[in-house]
């Protein structure tokens, strides 16, 4: 296990988001409590194991720059077009307030952070959706930011690794977020003809918008254990039907042995898994 | 509001057909059937008898309904949602017959099923072979349940798509009709790949080298619309909607309470008008005052004229150029 944890050679503004994961919510300093087994451990034995329960085992979400110091190679992180701010392109009503609430709470100005780097020596580009801003949804600018670093990748020839986790599409954003859709998917298609090879890993969670677009669409799909994964969501699907769902139903491993993931893939395991694939890719 | 008028508008229609029938000498027989016929119109019998004691005629009753329909004029974003799902409304079905000739009917994706509630085939426009295809909702109760109300399932997608990638390999313009609640919230729908079924449309369809044209006739929510609204060109019937989501299910996500939708409309911008302006949709179709449903043969002429001059237009295109074009007008959205 040759896992990676870098930060001191992310920038200081994103250095504080890599060390503290953990919403402010959190009382304790030194203790965490899960959410899924309600146990306490010590912070220090959820850090060791990247934020999976040292106890059940389940998974916490965790930040952008968090994950990339987790499988980038020391001091090779660099971001792309980070000060891209959020939009209001339907002037909806406290959108604005909203954005900002959210960018206090996170220090992010949006939900997506687009980044070059490499593993294990490979040059690659990334996307991280981050699920503490406005559940990841797919505003416009996630969108134009997922499209430029891809194209990004597209024109560079490198591999593209993106994880997902969103709460599918940005209400606020109404049809300009519907479109972001089609957009992202088309920049994806173009990469595809290119022959660059895309990673798409999935975490909790993916649904809506973002699973039916460009989340769905990697050459190799990875998820992360015990991830929501799905369009609809399950209480619409069960007001539908009006039946119970059946257990695990839209989770990672529900997917699996549905036939829409390669791999369930361990925080632990995510940095080698993504070597080996990067290197059987190499020419 | 809407409702209420158009009811009204409804039984005077029928009383001046039937007056001007009996003036011509024709029987009462025929529309005394179509009378029983339509239940929709509650107490239709009581006002029948009261306008024949009052022995109205005809002109003052065409005054009575054109005063009445100049309320239809302007309509606020929640009535043309009404008018957008109205049920008598001409479906991808009546689009077909009065838009196109020597119609070939293709079924299912051959992979899994036939998805009903997609409907589409090869066709000729203006003697041009074309692939047509789109959301199939049906006007009964009993269509209505065997189309799914027009909500397709992960073979409905895939179908278009088996249809479209033909369309590309023998060099069709492509022309889709968009009218559909969204995408089935199903167990099934969600264990076959919805998303990617979803997402495999949005992706290839930004490839294809052929004009495609989307026309939006009722109403476009969510993923359900846009799996085959990628197109050069996005036309809108005047009282059609396009938006990410039902009114409803906007309100029930942002506000919890699904019966704020009204309210919902008005902030979503999602009428033609609205889409125009936000440069979503290129063109707007005209429709009669008071809706498609009253006059299917004025909206096939005004629709049949600006597909025509759109196709053309696409159709001067290179094929890279084509694709290109396609590209642009998603790229620079947000």
């Amino acid at each position: 296990m040759g896992t990676f944890l870098d930060s001191l050679s992310f920038p200081a503004r994103v250095r504080k988001d890599i060390g503290e994961v953990l919403l402010k919510k959190d009382k304790e300093p030194v203790f965490i409590t899960c959410k899924a087994c309600n146990r306490r451990a010590l912070k220090q034995e959820w850090k060791k194991n990247y934020y999976v329960c040292p106890v059940c085992g389940n998974y916490r979400p965790i930040g952008a720059y968090y994950r990339l110091s987790i499988i980038l190679d020391k001091g090779t992180f660099k971001e792309l077009n980070e000060d891209l701010k959020a939009k209001d392109p339907m002037d909806f009503p406290e959108y604005q307030d909203k954005l900002k609430r959210q960018t206090e709470k996170t220090g992010l100005p949006e939900a997506a952070v687009t980044a070059t780097g490499k593993i294990n020596g490979h040059k690659v580009v990334t996307i991280v959706l981050d699920s503490r801003f406005f559940m990841g949804s797919m505003s416009s600018t996630v969108g134009e930011k997922v499209t430029r670093a891809v194209e990004y990748a597209t024109e560079k020839c490198l591999p593209l690794i993106i994880f997902s986790a969103s709460g599918g599409a940005r209400m606020q954003e109404g049809i300009f977020s519907l479109m972001q859709m089609a957009k992202t998917a088309a920049a994806i298609e173009e990469f595809n003809a290119a022959g660059g090879l895309y990673i798409s890993f999935l975490t909790h969670p993916t649904t809506g918008g973002v699973t039916a677009s460009f989340a769905s669409l990697g050459d190799i799909t990875l998820a992360e254990p015990g991830a929501l994964i799905g369009f609809a969501g399950p209480r619409v699907i069960e007001q539908t039907i009006h039946k119970k769902l059946p257990k695990g139903f839209q989770r990672s491993e529900y997917l699996e042995a549905h036939g829409f993931v390669d791999k369930i893939v361990p925080r632990s395991e995510m940095r080698d898994t993504l070597i080996q694939l990067i290197e059987l890719h190499s020419k | 509001m809407i409702e209420k008028v158009l009811k009204s508008v409804e039984k005077l229609d029928r009383k001046i057909s039937e007056l001007e029938k009996k003036a011509a000498g024709e029987t009462d027989e025929l529309v005394e059937t179509a009378f029983k016929y339509d239940e929709i119109l509650e107490g239709i019998e009581d006002e029948y008898e009261a306008w024949e004691a009052q022995g109205i005629e005809i002109g003052k009753l065409k005054k009575m309904r054109d005063c009445l329909l100049s309320e239809c004029e302007e309509l606020s974003p929640d009535e043309k949602v009404f008018l957008a799902r109205h049920p008598l409304r001409p479906h991808i079905e009546d689009f077909i017959e009065g838009l196109f000739t020597d119609f070939f009917e293709q079924k299912g994706d051959h992979l899994f099923d036939e998805d009903k509630s997609i409907y589409g085939g090869i066709a000729r426009f203006h003697g041009i072979p074309v692939t047509v295809l789109g959301h199939r909702k049906g006007h009964t109760v009993e269509e209505n349940m065997a189309y799914n109300f027009g909500m397709p399932c992960p073979e409905g997608y895939r179908k278009a798509l088996r249809l479209m990638n033909q369309a590309e390999k023998f060099g069709r313009p492509i022309i889709t009709f968009i009218d559909t609640p969204g995408a089935y919230p199903g167990l099934e729908a969600e264990e076959h790949g919805q998303g990617e079924a979803i997402a495999m449309n949005l992706a290839k369809m930004s490839q294809f080298h052929v004009p495609i044209i989307a026309v939006v006739t009722g109403e476009g929510n969510s993923g359900g619309a846009l799996a085959i609204g990628v197109a050069n060109k996005i036309l809108m019937l005047e009282n059609a909607v396009y938006s990410i989501l039902s009114p409803e299910g906007f309100a029930s996500i942002l506000w919890k309470d699904a019966d704020r939708h009204k309210e919902a409309c008005k902030l979503m911008k999602l009428t033609a008008a609205d889409l125009l302006k936000d440069g979503v949709a290129d063109c707007v179709i005209k429709e009669p005052v008071g809706g498609a449903q009253r006059d299917y043969k004025e909206v096939f002429k005004n629709l049949d004229k600006e597909l025509y001059s759109n196709l053309k237009e696409l159709m001067a295109l290179s094929p890279s150029g084509c694709k290109k074009n396609r590209q642009m007008k998603y790229r620079k959205i947000g």
